[in-house]
């Protein structure tokens, strides 16, 4: 069921469901961004609905309520290990089309790559439902249509995007229908708002010649361009990696954490092993580590792509290198390679 | 508390230590799971963080872990002495299958603390009927590196074993030269046939595998296991992924047919 609401509405609904659930939203940070005078758009605890940013791409992700940059996982006190604890109560996230995508690449990894689930993202994740964040225009270096992210369906409680003065919401959760009904100024059938096209593109190639991409001189030019900041790591919202860390308390060194903290393939020391020994000193060859896991390595492993568009990772490079680019630049090539080839048979 | 917790360490007491060098201690632990050679533990000392460490031995009550001391979690494991407890989770990764190598002639090339976890194929070598068919080629960089002393004595005696170092001090009687250089002279009646295992730094594992290929090994007949930073051991952290595949998970030991597609 579809409804219309007028800002006070959208606020007593925010109100109330904030009762119940823990509100995950985007939230505009003035003066917080990296530069002197510069916003910030990131995730956030909300109880109101004028703190939910609607309007602008996060500049992070979602999952950092998923896998938070420092979760801690075990404490040690002496010889006794206790798991932590968590708030039990239930979160909404709003997201938008291409984020929900992201959360099943991420549900892949912490729950379908070997055997063993990951307990600590699972009783998080249980912990979870979406709103969809409806897009009535393509963002900057956003390709969501190129990867598929752009269009969800379902796997959300309700969608929420502006409707002229007011909003309007497309409730999916029965439970949620009459607080909506209640708070609506009218009923109407919604479809949540969302791009067919991007002034971005790019063409995933369907074959990659895997030894020949590797030795391509197309990495070479993030030898020198990328600084290895880890910053598109840490912005995208398919990312999952991290380094587990204990640490002690000072004042008592008897007792500590263990932790798990965000890691990044384009960070030193990620491949570090025992003695100093490292793979991929190269940062061409991270970024290239990179690249092919978002639109090859994990496709081949799960059969969809890891990438779904959303162009943080471009938005957020201080060094101006474009993923969207790159993804490109290897279907180019790739498509070279293959058709050289070809012609040699 | 979660119902089943991989990450949940456990804590196993050190029943020995065996001083190799200076630095590289074998600690002797507690475990009566089922474990292979080639699979790893992650050991941990709470508030320093974990280590992933190869098995290098097995006995009915417990594993050996042999212990290089280069980093914070290592040089705490050192502080610790027989009598003491050390937490541990795994046995993780995929293992050796010693069965692959009870037919026939099979050569292990193994340098410095990359015997440890082809140790129990060698010690199950040193026991098959047909030992004299089996050869094992291990490198150190100096005398004063060598690692299980008394298994090198034990094994000359039961199979070809083929003892050398990267360099000795003058004098030095013993051998001299990379494990590559004896390949080409092993006295092998079938090559195409015969069977290797690989374990080392990757330079090393390289030219090894070259040498083996130039005597007529062929790649499917190769075993080779990977060292990488292996973060959680469960196929979560990233860490040891390379192109499709999870080390921790898929390996660490490949045929090498699958290991050569694998590029960093």
């Amino acid at each position: 069921m579809g409804y219309l609401l007028n800002a006070e509405g959208f606020d007593s609904t925010i109100r109330e469901l904030s009762k119940k659930y823990r509100l995950y939203a985007p939230v505009l940070k003035k003066g917080e961004g990296r530069f002197l005078d510069t916003d910030v758009v990131r995730y956030d605890f909300v109880t109101e609905a004028s703190q939910i940013e609607l309007d602008a791409k996060s500049d992070y992700a979602f999952k950092e309520f998923l896998t938070p940059l420092s979760e801690t996982l075990f404490y040690f006190t002496e010889n006794q290990v206790r798991e932590a604890d968590l708030d039990p109560k239930p979160v909404i996230i709003f997201l938008r089309s291409c984020d929900i995508h992201a959360a099943k690449r991420m549900d892949q990894m912490y729950l379908a790559n070997g055997s063993a689930k990951d307990p600590f993202y699972q009783r998080r994740r249980d912990l979870v439902h979406f709103a969809l964040i409806g897009c009535d225009h393509s963002y900057p270096n956003c390709f969501c249509a190129s990867m598929g992210s752009n269009v969800t369906q379902d796997g959300y409680l309700f969608s929420i995007e502006r409707a002229g003065e007011g909003y309007q919401s497309d409730v999916k959760d029965d439970g949620l229908q009459e607080l909506f009904a209640a708070n609506a100024v009218s009923q109407k059938d919604v479809v949540p708002a969302h791009v067919s096209e991007n002034d971005v593109k790019v063409t995933v190639p369907e074959t990659i010649p895997l030894a020949e991409i590797i030795k391509n001189s197309l990495w070479d030019e993030y030898d020198s361009r990328c600084i290895a900041c880890g910053r598109c790591n840490f912005a995208c919202p398919t990312c999952t990696c991290f380094t587990m860390q204990d640490i002690y308390y000072t004042d008592n060194g008897k007792v500590g954490e263990r932790r798990r903290v965000g890691a990044s393939c384009m960070v030193d020391g990620y491949s570090t092993v025992a003695g100093g020994g490292q793979y991929r000193r190269k940062h061409g060859e991270r970024m290239r580590f990179k690249a092919l896991h978002k639109i090859y390595d994990f496709r081949k492993r799960f059969g969809y792509d890891m990438c779904v568009g959303c162009g943080r990772c471009d938005d957020i490079c201080p060094e101006y290198i474009s993923f969207s680019n790159i993804i490109n630049k290897v279907n180019t090539a790739a498509g070279q390679i293959l058709s050289a080839e070809k012609e040699a048979e | 508390m979660m119902a089943e917790n991989p990450y949940l360490p456990f804590s196993s007491e050190i029943l020995d230590v065996i001083k190799h060098t200076g630095k590289e201690y074998t600690f002797r632990m507690h475990f009566t799971g089922d474990v292979k050679p080639g699979q790893f533990f992650e050991v941990s000392v709470p508030k320093f963080g974990e280590a992933p460490i190869s098995v290098s031995g097995i006995g009915e009550d417990f594993v050996d872990l042999t212990i290089r001391r280069v980093g914070r979690v290592t040089n705490e494991v050192f502080e610790h002495y027989k009598g003491q407890s050390l937490l541990m989770r795994g046995p993780y990764g995929n293992g050796f299958d010693v069965d692959l190598y009870r037919e026939g002639e099979t050569v292990v090339v193994a340098g410095g603390t990359g015997v440890s976890p082809v140790r129990g194929v060698i010690n199950a070598l040193s026991q098959m009927p047909n030992a004299s068919d089996k050869y094992v080629i291990v490198g150190f960089r100096s005398p004063d590196d060598l690692l299980f002393r008394d298994d090198l004595a034990r094994w000359d005696g039961l199979l070809n074993l083929i003892q050398t170092v990267d360099s000795g001090p003058e004098g030095y009687t013993g051998r001299v030269g990379l494990v590559t250089k004896f390949i080409a002279d092993l006295p092998l009646k079938d090559p195409a046939a015969a069977k290797a295992v690989v374990v080392g730094p990757p330079p090393m594992m390289k030219f090894t595998i070259i040498e083996l290929q130039k005597k007529g090994f062929k790649d499917e007949n190769i075993t080779v296991s990977y060292e990488r930073k292996m973060c959680c051991g469960l196929g979560k952290c990233g860490h040891c992924r390379v192109n499709d595949t999870y080390i921790c998970l898929d390996g660490p030991v490949f045929n090498y047919t699958e290991g050569r597609l694998l590029m960093d």
